[in-house]
Formats: structure tokens, C-alpha cells, sequence
């Protein structure tokens, strides 16, 4: 654990971050929009119900539309932070020299990554104590936000993890950049298509829709569908119980998501430098 | 010790490099020389790991760059033609960033930096932003840079490109410093001269070939099978054109009766000149300077590199 924080790309990248003021300025506004949210929402609904009082219910409708604008700026965020690591470096003329340096590949794509994904998890983290203030108004468990976190903590992985590949197989950080926000779409606005698609077509014929394998599938990896079933953990149920597959929503995420996200890395890490071997 | 094998680079059917054979023994300067687009920086990055021979083999220090490029990259010093720096990092930032790239522990790089930073002239930038240092400041810290391992082997691709006649000198020096370090360096230019006074030996290479390897004297001589001797006499020049006329490895003889001078192609050997002079003088022709024409180091690489093109 210790030498891997003491990767050189590591350490410089972030001194490199935090050296530059438009990052606070960037956590800052984060933290300021964040509050004025929650504080504007807990003054309307305790002002415009008139009983002065902020029940379990709203805080929990306060805390999942936190959650969503928490997984919709990992979304956004997470590509442009990432899709540029490498590409960047290429376009700067910097990347031949570090490619010479004794540091092994590996070392090289962790510290991009881990750089660039300290940024977004600091933010998250920053944010933690407005978030969790909704619990003194009950309706949200401790244990649900633990979970919630690691679900961002996965998706922002394997996002980055996708930018970072794309920044080292693509040589243009702009061609990069578009290919993984695409992605992003992809896996969170055309997989929710699909879903829509596939319950239709299990739905016809049948009172109650019924999930397809083919649905599920969809499902476990759309990450709205799958923050809704953390939020609400009666609608997984719910699922579970019209799906012909037995296994937790939750459980198809995290494997997705971790397999991609390792794959991701891997292909990274073969294809930094140039195969030297020669063809024989 | 840096030793290619039939190093061959080929971009669809062209070929950048084909079948390079050098060595370059330890503690030696190797010039390579060749025009642009000849294939110096083709042959510098598959040394430096960096690019995928065709065919053939380079070896550092008997290690192989196909087969072992990570032990390779540890051996080498590495400074490549174009190359940007971060922005944002100070000087002593941007050595200690790549000394921890080596896994030089921080201590040694504390201790490092200064001696680095006075090598190159650059102690006092050593807390000012690299990519606001001029550009032969930040080819010198580039140098710094590659060095930071202390590596056995350099390979500098053209260090003196695009620096003005001071900025040249100045890493001249270093590079002569380096070299009074023992160290085994491989360095590219497109300008012959720049290179002639510190290199043991020069390789020219034209259109990825090379064409021509030896010592500068080597080189020269190669090309000097005629040299053209100047000679000036007090008084009339027709008894000295007489003269020469008579000596069989004399040709073209042009007399300049205003300068009081008369020129000729000469292909006797060195000795062969010295008794022509010495008859000369035996037959008392009022020579007042017997001298052979300069050709510098630019023209023989012009024939050289001219002569590569009609083949
Ligand atoms: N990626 C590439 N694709 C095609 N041709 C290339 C590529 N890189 C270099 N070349 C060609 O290889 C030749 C040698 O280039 P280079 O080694 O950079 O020359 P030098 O450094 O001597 O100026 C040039 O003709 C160049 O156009
Ligand atoms: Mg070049």
C-alpha cells in the first residue's frame, strides 16, 4: 500500500492539482450549491406545509435527489477528469520521457488514475457532512449511505478506468473525450432504452410485466435503476420477484463494474508502451 | 556499449532504417550524422525503447531492447528531438519527479538536484516554472534530467537544435564534461561540425542507410581524393605555371595574374606535395605561400549526402 502512494505520477500530478486555486474554487462552489440546496429544500417544505417541522418522508425525497445529483456529477465529471491522462501527455510531448523512465506501466496508469479519481472522491467526501445532516431527520439509515458511497466509488472506477483506457489507445485527448462520455451515455441513458425495449416486448401478451433475463441484465447495469433499487431496496424486491433470474441487482452491478473496470486497466496497461518484441 | 545488428525500420514498404550495423564501444562519442528525415530519431527511439524494430537487434550493454526494454530503460539516459515539460512544476519539482521515476529515494534526490542543476548552469532557476525557462535552458534541463540516473549510456537526439551560437556552445561544454565523465554517449545532428571536435567517431546516414563510419579524419580523407592548392608568387606567374604544369599529379591549373596567385587540383600523396614543394623552392620560384584550400566539414557531408542520392 505504501509504494503504491509513492508512485512519482502520483504525487507530482496531485501536487499539481492542489497547487492550482481553480480546484478549491471548484470544491467550493460544489459545497455552496450543495447547501443552499438543502437548506432552500428543508426552509420550503417545513415554510409551505406551515408545520414548521421536516418529517421522515421529505428527508428521504431530499436525500435520494442528493444521491442522484451526487451519481449525475460522478457521471459528467469522471470522463473529462480522466480521458485526457494520457493523450494529454502525448499531445505535450512529455509521454516518450516518462515512457522511458524505469516506472513499470502499471505504475504509470494507477497514478493517472488514482490522481485524477482523488479529485472527484475529495469532492464526495467534502460533501459528506451536508449530506448526512438529512439523517438527523431520520428516514435514511447509516448503513444505506455506506452502501450508496461504495456504489459511487465503483461506478466512478470504472468510468475513469474507461477514460484512462481511452485516453491511451486514442492519440487526440478531444476524440478521446467524446468516445468516453459516450460510453457514459451508454451505459446510463441507452441501457435504460433497452430496458424500456426489453420489458415491452416480455410485457405483451401479459398483465404484469416480467423481467427476461435479457431485462435484468439491463437493469443490473443501468446505474439509476440500480441507485433507485439501493434507495428503495421494496422495488428490488419487487424485481427479484417478477425476474426469473435469482441473484441481487446489486450483486450484477458490482460485477459489471468491477470486470470492466479491471479490463479496463489491464488493456491500459498492455498498451502504454510499444510491444518491443519482434514479430517473428 | 551500444551495438545494433541489422536494425531495419520499415513504414509500410518504406523504409525508415535498413540494416544499421554500429558499435559504439564504452567511454566512446559517436556522431551520427544525416540530413533530416534521415533516420537518426528512427533509430534513437528503438534504442530508447520506444519504437518496435522491423527487423534486427539493438543491445545496450549486451541487454537486448526487444527483449529485456525495462533493464534497458534503467541503463540508458534518453533525451529525445522535440519534448515538452509540465507546466505548474518548478525546476527542482521536475528533477525529483523523474528521480523518483528511476526509484531514487528522496534523500538521494535532495542530495542530487544541486549537483545536477550546477553541471547544466541552472542553479539559479532552481525555483522558477520550467515552461517559463528559455529554450536552451530547458534543453540543458532536459539533459539534467536523463542524467538524474546515472545512466552509462547517452543518447541525445540533436541537444543542440534550434539553440543560438551561445546556447550551442554552452552545451558543448557539458557535453565535453560528460564526456570526461566516461560516459558512452550517442548523439545525432544535422550539422556536421557541431559534432566533429568532441566525437571519437562519426556514422553518416542518408534515406535510413549508413553510408559512411570512421573517425572525422577518416571521413574527410574519404571524400579529399583531389584537394586544391593555392599558390602566390612575387613577380610573373608564368615560370611558376610552367613549373607545376610539369608535375603529373597537377591538373586544372588556373593562373590569377591580378591577385599575382595561381590555383591547381593536386592528387599526389602528402609526401609527393611536400617534395613539390621542396623542388620548388630548389628551382628558386619567388613563392611567397604555398597553401591548401580549407574544405570544411559542411562540404564534405553536402558530397557526402549528394553522392547517396544519385545511387
Ligand atoms: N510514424 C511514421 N510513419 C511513417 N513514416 C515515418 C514515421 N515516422 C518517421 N517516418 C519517416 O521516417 C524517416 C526517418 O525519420 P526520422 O528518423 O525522424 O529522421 P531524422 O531524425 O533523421 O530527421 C522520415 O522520412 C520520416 O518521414
Ligand atoms: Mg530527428
Amino acid at each position: 500500500m505504501k509504494t503504491l502512494l509513492a508512485n512519482p505520477v502520483l504525487v507530482k500530478e496531485l501536487k499539481l492539482r492542489f497547487r492550482n486555486i481553480k480546484s478549491f474554487s471548484g470544491i467550493l462552489f460544489y459545497l455552496v450549491a450543495m447547501s443552499v440546496f438543502v437548506f432552500g429544500f428543508i426552509f420550503l417544505t417545513t415554510s409551505l406545509t406551515g408545520s414548521g417541522f421536516f418529517r421522515p418522508t421529505e428527508s428521504f425525497l431530499l436525500f435520494s435527489m442528493m444521491s442522484y445529483i451526487q451519481l449525475g456529477l460522478i457521471l459528467f465529471i469522471t470522463p473529462g477528469l480522466t480521458a485526457g491522462t494520457i493523450s494529454s501527455e502525448r499531445e505535450k510531448q512529455t509521454l516518450n520521457i516518462l515512457l522511458t523512465t524505469s516506472q513499470t506501466s502499471f505504475q504509470i496508469i494507477f497514478g493517472k488514475m488514482t490522481s485524477s479519481v482523488a479529485f472527484l472522491l475529495l469532492m464526495i467526501v467534502a460533501g459528506l457532512p451536508i449530506y448526512s445532516l438529512v439523517f438527523l431527520y431520520g428516514g435514511v439509515s447509516p448503513g444505506q449511505i455506506a452502501v450508496i458511497f461504495m456504489f459511487y466509488l465503483l461506478t466512478l472506477l470504472a468510468i475513469g478506468s474507461i477514460g484512462v483506457l481511452f485516453s491511451t489507445l486514442i492519440r487526440r485527448t478531444i476524440v478521446s473525450m467524446i468516445t468516453t462520455y459516450g460510453t457514459m451515455i451508454f451505459l446510463t441513458v441507452v441501457t435504460g432504452f433497452f430496458l424500456l425495449i426489453s420489458l415491452q416486448i416480455s410485457q405483451y401478451g401479459n398483465a404484469m410485466p416480467n423481467f427476461s433475463p435479457m431485462s435484468y441484465f439491463w437493469a443490473s447495469i443501468n446505474p439509476p435503476v440500480v441507485l433507485l433499487t439501493l434507495l428503495q431496496p421494496a422495488v428490488a424486491d419487487q424485481i427479484l420477484n417478477l425476474a426469473t433470474v435469482t441473484f441481487p441487482l446489486w450483486a450484477g452491478y458490482f460485477i459489471f463494474y468491477s470486470v470492466l473496470t479491471a479490463a479496463a486497466i489491464f488493456l491500459s496497461v498492455k498498451r502504454l508502451r510499444v510491444n518491443m518484441h519482434k514479430y517473428k | 556499449m551500444i551495438e545494433t545488428i541489422g536494425l531495419t525500420k520499415k513504414y509500410g514498404s518504406f523504409y525508415a532504417l535498413q540494416d544499421l550495423n554500429l558499435v559504439v564501444e564504452e567511454g566512446h562519442v559517436f556522431g551520427f550524422v544525416g540530413a533530416n528525415g534521415a533516420g537518426k530519431s528512427t533509430t534513437f527511439s528503438i534504442l530508447a525503447t520506444l519504437l518496435q524494430p522491423t527487423a534486427g537487434d539493438a543491445f545496450i550493454n549486451g541487454m537486448s531492447v526487444t527483449e529485456k526494454p525495462h533493464e534497458v530503460r534503467a541503463q540508458i539516459g534518453y533525451m529525445p528531438d522535440f519534448f515538452g515539460v509540465y507546466d505548474q512544476l518548478k525546476t527542482d519539482e521536475y528533477l525529483d519527479f523523474y528521480g523518483a521515476s528511476y526509484g531514487l529515494k528522496p534523500k538521494e534526490r535532495e542530495q542530487l538536484i544541486p549537483k545536477l542543476l550546477e553541471l547544466v548552469n541552472l542553479e539559479h532557476k532552481r525555483y522558477d516554472y520550467v515552461d517559463l525557462l528559455s529554450r536552451g535552458m530547458k534543453q540543458r534541463l532536459c539533459l539534467a534530467r536523463a542524467l538524474i540516473h546515472d545512466p552509462k549510456i547517452l543518447i541525445l537526439d540533436e541537444p543542440a537544435s534550434g539553440l543560438d551560437p551561445r546556447a550551442r556552445v554552452e552545451m558543448r561544454d557539458i557535453l565535453k564534461e560528460l564526456k570526461a565523465m566516461g560516459k558512452t554517449i550517442l548523439i545525432s545532428s544535422h550539422i556536421l561540425p557541431e559534432l566533429a571536435e568532441m566525437c571519437d567517431s562519426i556514422g553518416v546516414i542518408d534515406s535510413g542507410k549508413l553510408i559512411a563510419q570512421g573517425s572525422v579524419h577518416e571521413i574527410q580523407a574519404r571524400l579529399q581524393h583531389e584537394k586544391i592548392i593555392n599558390v602566390k608568387v612575387a613577380g610573373s606567374l608564368e615560370a611558376a605555371v610552367a613549373f607545376f604544369e610539369n608535375d603529373p599529379f597537377v591538373s586544372r591549373i588556373v593562373a590569377v595574374p591580378d591577385k599575382g596567385m595561381l590555383h591547381f587540383s593536386y592528387k599526389g600523396t602528402d609526401v609527393q606535395q611536400i617534395e613539390l614543394l621542396q623542388k620548388a623552392m630548389a628551382q628558386q620560384l619567388p613563392i611567397r605561400s604555398f597553401a591548401e584550400e580549407e574544405t570544411d566539414l559542411e562540404d564534405v557531408f553536402m558530397a557526402i549526402t549528394k553522392g547517396a542520392d544519385v545511387r
